[in-house]
């Protein structure tokens, strides 16, 4: 199936029930399967309005103690950065998916991963942070959406899915293996179900009495910090004996692994390192690997986002590079090749 | 604390006794109390507000219907934003103008409970007019109370779209003009011809009398929803006695000469 | 026609004083004229509305109006 609808089917899987969206390319195919299967299966599909009308859709569905999924690309995640915030603030679980095009603007519809920052560092306004997961493949779109339900029930904070439109668009067998437990209301007292039995229960992210916005941000961040002590996810190719590392994500990395294959071939000694968790990011992992490997080269879709991260977590302890393709462009696996021989003779 | 009904049976049968339910807490039948569902606090409106009275008739009639449990109310930005510090049922927030659309993910998922919405000027029909308008088009089977007080309150009276001509706002200095800044909007009318939109009303609370119809209104609409007949929306003309710069009872004035005017009372859509 | 004989209603009200904004709208919306400003300020530093007992038949309109719902009707 493609990328788009085995992120749909790891909805589904994860027990979603709720789902509003609104057209985009290149992620039409990922509302149009949910429209499908909510309705095959009684769940709720709504075609709203606007990407906006979208995420507050999934913010009440979330409220009501249901797992809920909105998904657009680039310009329409934008419009849902505030929905987003208001979600993390209310401590209310969901998931995006961002199937990433080219930008700023309106760009083009050609795959690209300049949403990082967005999707990372904040996007929407105030100290607040979302799971990022970012998949390589049709499967593991499928697995991480089915995981991005589970963390984000667990935490009671958003969790985004940054693909792009070549993943979205790739047609790749995938095996269907169910291991989340869906969802579980009985685990939500703090949903909005109708007080029989119950105190009233109220969702709100306004605190104006004196310190209490304050002492809910700690909170917050408290949970981050659970998260980051708890969640990373990172897949690391040949660190033990590389002189070069690339560090790339989704289809990036895809491509910089053959690359990676090709420079071995060559005999350079290059490794990968593939952040699975785009935050929390792997930033341990990438400090220990600098203690040894003295050349990184960061490769992205994009002007350079991840790679601030990098060479944070790098501290100057190595040097590294970058290599990057905008406004749509992806790399080839020669590109990449050259740029990896570059950085290791000098 | 629930104000019980005196059953009297008027033209009963000669020498037939009236009956009465009585309660005496002090030897007199009380008639008029506060609803159980308003929580018993001072609130943080303005003298002659009408969200006050507005927050009690919803309160009134959800616990005659004897729906609160099943209630979850959704209080976005604007003066009322902390209306769910007055209710004792489930409440939530919304980002501003995204009401309905956050109604329309809880009603959805949960099509037994009873959702409202408590929406301003702004909220309705200015950042939210296309969640207004898409919400009612689904037939949506929610009921919003839209607050129409001609100004934004919380954020120090600016004009809103339905301020009407010359009045004078934070943002209409000299008053409101249409050349530059457009006419009033009346919702109610925009939503009526779309399918999907069952029952709308207006109404006001600027005097007794009319409060007493603006009750019926909400009962009515929270019926409509209760019954799963669809979408129903009451707009209450409500006073801003701050922003209009007038005296509580000068602004109940105002609404009933100038803004139930261009603002007709009365139904608008029913079924 | 039948003639039913109705006992003429008699009420009278409480209203919470220290809740009381001062709006006055029960002063405009109560039919007999029962309903005045006070002569003291209250704990808001407003001239609260107090019940001035005569014809008051319990009709309830002050009640209905009032923002602040601390009037109580006994009939």
């Amino acid at each position: 199936m493609c990328g788009n609808d085995a992120c749909g089917e790891g909805a589904m899987l994860a027990g979603c029930t709720f789902y509003a969206g609104y057209p985009i390319t290149p992620q039409n195919e990922l509302t149009a399967y949910m429209a499908k299967r909510m309705v095959d299966t009684g769940g709720t599909f709504i075609q709203a309005e606007s990407e906006l009308a979208a995420i507050n859709m999934v913010l009440g569905a979330s409220a009501a103690g249901f797992r809920a999924m909105t998904s657009s690309s680039s310009p329409g995640i934008s419009l849902k950065q505030e929905g987003i915030s208001y979600m993390a603030g209310c401590e209310l679980p969901g998931v995006i998916v961002n199937i990433q095009r080219g930008g700023p603007g309106l760009g083009n519809i050609a795959p690209s991963q300049g949403d990082y920052f967005q999707a990372v560092k904040g996007g929407g306004h105030g100290d607040y942070k979302v799971i990022v997961l970012a998949p390589d493949s049709a499967q593991e779109l499928l697995d991480h959406t089915s995981l991005a339900f589970d963390l984000s029930d667990k935490y009671r904070n958003p969790a985004l899915i940054l693909g792009d439109g070549l993943l979205g668009q790739m047609m790749e067998p995938v095996e269907i293996r169910t291991q989340s437990p869906g969802n579980d209301i009985k685990s939500k007292p703090w949903a909005l179900t109708g007080c029989a039995g119950r105190k009233p229960n109220i969702i709100k992210s306004l605190l104006l009495g004196d310190g209490a916005l304050e002492a809910h941000n700690i909170k917050l961040q408290q949970k981050y910090k659970t998260i980051k002590d708890a969640e990373v996810r990172v897949e690391i190719t040949n660190s033990k004996d590389s002189d070069i590392m690339v560090v790339a994500y989704g289809s990036a990395a895809r491509i910089s692994k053959a690359a990676v294959m090709k420079a071995r071939a060559k005999g350079i000694k290059a490794g990968l390192i593939r952040p699975i968790t785009l935050w929390p990011f792997p930033e341990n992992t990438v400090s220990e690997i600098a203690n040894k490997v003295k050349k990184f080269l960061v490769v992205e879709m994009s002007a350079g986002q991840m790679v601030e991260d990098v060479r944070l977590a790098v501290c100057g302890k190595a040097r590294v590079d970058f290599y990057g393709r905008m406004g749509g462009g992806i790399p080839t696996e020669d590109e990449i090749l050259a740029q990896i021989e570059h950085a290791a003779k000098s | 604390m629930q104000p019980r009904v005196r059953s009297r049976k008027l033209g009963a049968k000669k020498g037939k006794k009236i009956k009465a339910k009585i309660i005496k807490p002090d030897g007199a039948n009380r008639v008029f109390a506060r609803p159980a569902t308003l929580r018993d606090i001072d609130n943080h409106y303005c003298a002659g507000c009408g969200h006050g009275i507005i927050h009690r008739l919803i309160c009134e009639v959800i616990d005659e219907l004897g729906i609160r449990e099943k209630v979850i109310a959704i209080a976005p930005v604007g003066c009322a934003v902390i209306a769910y510090d007055y209710w004792d049922f489930d409440v939530t927030e919304a980002p501003h103008g995204r009401t309905p659309a956050v109604a329309t993910g809880i009603k959805r998922t949960r099509p037994n409970n009873i959702v409202f919405t408590y929406q301003g000027d702004g909220d309705l029909a200015a950042i939210g007019t296309a969640e207004t308008i898409h919400a009612a088009n689904r037939g949506e089977n929610i009921t919003i109370i839209f607050v129409n007080n001609g100004v934004y309150g919380m954020t120090g009276g600016q004009m809103a779209p339905t301020t009407l001509a010359g009045q004078k706002t934070a943002t209409t200095v000299y008053g409101r003009s249409l050349r530059r800044e457009g006419y009033p909007i009346r919702m109610l009318e925009i939503l009526a011809p779309l399918p999907g939109a069952r029952y709308l009303e207006r109404v006001s609370v600027h005097s007794a009398h009319e409060t007493l119809r603006a009750k019926r209104a909400i009962m009515k609409a929270f019926k409509t929803q209760v019954d799963g007949k669809g979408f129903s929306m009451v707009e209450v003309l409500s006073m801003c006695p701050t922003y209009w710069g007038m005296s509580p009872v000068k602004a109940a004035e105002r609404i009933r000469s100038d803004v139930a005017t261009f603002y007709p009372l009365g139904v608008v859509k029913t079924y | 026609m039948k003639v039913v004989k109705v006992k003429k209603p008699s009420g009278k009200i409480k209203i919470i004083k220290d809740r009381c904004k001062g709006c006055y709208l029960c002063i405009v919306n109560c039919p007999n004229g029962r309903i005045k400003i006070a002569e003291d300020l209250n704990i808001k530093g407003v001239k609260p509305a107090v019940f001035s007992p005569g014809n008051c038949t319990g009709c309830a309109m002050c009640a209905v109006i009032c923002p602040e719902c601390i009037i109580e009707v006994y009939r």
